[in-house]
């Protein structure tokens, strides 16, 4: 009874703070820790040593109950950071600490329960038991608990009506297609009723209308049971689109940590910069960081400060004006934005740091 | 020159000191621990009399429908339920039916103890390299060794009957299980692998759930070679007392009766076809939920 009341406990707290985190692959990592934390490259290392740099001193807090997007391109240690939260690759230095214990220090016991209670996890090509049923696939997690039969396939149904499957259960796997499939796989994660959910990946073996319906289910989903959730993408659009706070890993280092207008406004250097260069900035860009101070005279309608500027550029042409009011979370109007600094921020994308005063001497 | 013409073997007479030496020593172990060893195979032998003398006392009817009745039940094909039941009634008619019953016998005992031994065996090796690169040779020579050699020491150590017939058999038709199943367990899809891990699956939960269940096609085809591998060494098993279709096939190449020997021989083809077929579309059905694939 004891490790199911801290586990409830855990639930309320399951923020996810990493360390020092650093993975050396190869026979001898250790040996080569104090070289690259000394400074040795990445290349150094794989060319004289033989040796994989992983990850490289990554720090890392995921506030409970939000998504943190990690992103980047393949080969950049978005997957192993993952597999570290739930330990299924170990770390060579560093602390992982979720909902205030040290995943890297459990025994093989606690690790275990901690897989059962704390965490779920989807994966990029679904991992489902070819041998089992929708159902039997979902109940997995809660069979392992040893939660009885009864209750496992309860739970099981929910989700599988929740991730809009019913009438499925008795399918196998490859009887469905691969959006279906993830949905299983989505549905068996959440069965597990974890307040830690890791998504590796989850979405990008599928087509691009299929993922667009699947981040909604999620979106959907989080907006109620409001889990920490953990997202791996190579998709900038899928990563602004999910996640309250992105982090982009380039060859095992985070380079970028903050909000999605963080890192479209402020890219911190020219590989973020290429990365956001074709994204929807309307639909990322809130009104608050554009707006002028005091209300227009022209506006007719108001909106909130945390809306983005489409909604902006929607509401002034439905009314046929050129300015709209910006209220706070209290309904205090505080600002105004006109359609010319609205579609100035929309559409301006090079040279965004160069402000009028940057402007070359005469 | 006569290096060059002659290998320099052993000395002869050292030869002959060598090969007395080893035999005298295996003599006298047999002599000491023959009780033991053959009261450590006293249940095996209490298995193979009672197998047997349930397939021969049952009424050949209850019997003939058993059999049909596994083959349906296997197979679910029709075809393959009507060839069994032709193949029985042949036997059967050109009287084979007893000689039948009892091979059937041994070589239903000796698959089961192969699957009891080899399964896990397979399994540890699957776990362990180190395991696997210390029991592939042994599977090689235990496979590639002629029948009759090993006989030789089962024999001097438990003389002539069902037990050490068993034996035999056991030896050559083991390795085909262990390395499939090694084979199976190790081929599983490593992702799914790490989806049983990431939900915290202890490690009998990861074999039962996981490694087994995907496995199983290999599996089955380990079971499949090893049921053919058992028929194919009753006949040679019969040189050591074992009873069944092997025995008249012996009396006929000693007393030259190509029929005997035809009619035995084709038997054997007839049991081990019903075997084949019956066991491979088994595994086929157990595999059922691959085959309805997405959009096909």
């Amino acid at each position: 009874m004891g490790s199911k009341a801290t586990a409830d406990m855990d639930k309320k707290n399951s923020s996810v703070e990493i360390r020092g985190l650093y993975k050396i692959f190869g026979k001898r990592p250790q040996h080569f820790l104090q070289a690259v934390k000394d400074g040795m490259s990445k290349q150094e290392l794989q060319e004289q040593h033989g040796h994989v740099l992983g990850l490289k001193d990554i720090n890392l807090t995921m506030e409970a109950g939000s998504i943190q997007v990690v992103m980047g391109l393949s080969g950049s240690g978005k997957s192993t950071l993952i597999r570290h939260i739930n330990r299924l690759i170990d770390p060579t230095a560093g602390e992982v600490i979720v909902g205030g214990q040290d995943v890297c220090k459990m025994n093989k016991r606690t690790l275990r329960d901690f897989r059962r209670h704390e965490t779920a996890m989807v994966f990029q090509k679904f991992a489902l038991l070819p041998h089992r049923t929708v159902i039997n696939n979902v109940v997995y997690g809660l069979e392992v608990q040893g939660v009885p039969r009864a209750r496992q396939e309860s739970e099981a149904r929910r989700w599988i009506d929740r991730v809009g499957l019913s009438g499925f259960e008795d399918n196998f796997p490859n009887q469905l297609s691969g959006g279906m499939q993830q949905r299983v796989g989505l549905a068996r994660a959440l069965a597990n009723d974890a307040p830690l959910l890791l998504m590796d990946e989850a979405f990008s073996a599928l087509d691009p209308l299929i993922r667009m319906d699947m981040q909604s289910v999620l979106l959907d989903l989080q907006s109620e049971l409001k889990k920490t959730i953990v997202f791996i993408t190579h998709d900038v659009d899928e990563a602004l689109r999910l996640g309250d706070r992105i982090a982009i890993l380039r060859d095992g280092e985070v380079i970028q940590e903050g909000t999605g207008q963080d890192i479209v406004l402020e890219p911190a250097d020219e590989y973020i910069q290429n990365f956001v260069k074709d994204v929807n900035r309307g639909r990322v860009i809130l009104t608050e960081s554009v707006m002028s101070d005091g209300p227009h005279e022209d506006a007719v309608a108001e909106i909130n400060i945390s809306d983005h500027l489409e909604t902006a550029a929607r509401s002034m042409s439905e009314d046929e004006v050129a300015a709209v009011n910006i209220t706070d979370d209290d309904g205090k109007v505080v600002g105004h934005l006109d359609m010319e600094s609205t579609v100035a921020a929309i559409v301006k994308q090079e040279d965004r740091h160069t402000t009028p005063d940057d402007k070359p001497a005469p | 020159m006569e290096w060059l013409t002659e290998f320099p073997a052993m000395d002869k007479s050292a030869l002959r000191a060598l090969k007395k030496s080893i035999d005298g020593g295996f003599r006298a172990w047999t002599r000491e621990n023959g009780d033991a060893v053959e009261a450590f195979f006293e249940p095996i032998k209490q298995m193979l009399i009672w197998s047997e003398k349930f397939l021969l006392n049952t009424p050949w009817p209850i019997i003939l429908l058993g059999i049909v009745g596994i083959a349906w039940f296997a197979s679910r094909s029709w075809k393959i339920t009507l060839m069994t039941f032709v193949t029985m009634v042949l036997i059967g008619y050109f009287d084979m039916w007893d000689n039948t019953m009892r091979t059937i016998s041994i070589m239903l005992v000796s698959t089961f103890v192969s699957i009891v031994l080899g399964i896990p065996i397979g399994i540890a090796m699957s776990k362990s390299d180190k395991l696997q690169s210390a029991v592939t040779p042994v599977l090689d020579v235990m496979q590639t060794m002629p029948g009759f050699v090993y006989l030789i020491p089962v024999v001097m150590l438990l003389g002539i009957g069902k037990v050490p017939g068993l034996l035999a058999v056991v030896i050559y038709a083991i390795p085909p299980i262990i390395r499939l199943t090694n084979l199976g367990i190790r081929m599983v899809d490593k992702e799914v692998l790490e989806a049983a891990d990431a939900f915290g699956s202890s490690a009998w939960q990861r074999l039962k759930n996981v490694q087994i269940p995907l496995a199983m096609p290999t599996i089955m085809a380990g079971i499949n070679q090893t049921i053919m591998m058992a028929l194919a060494l009753v006949v040679i098993a019969s040189m050591i007392g074992v009873k069944g279709l092997g025995q008249p096939v012996l009396q006929a190449i000693a007393n030259q009766y190509f029929t005997l020997g035809m009619f035995n021989g084709l038997a054997i083809v007839g049991v081990a076809i019903i075997f084949d077929r019956v066991s491979q579309a088994y595994g086929k059905r157990l595999q059922s939920h691959s085959e309805v694939v997405h959009g096909k």
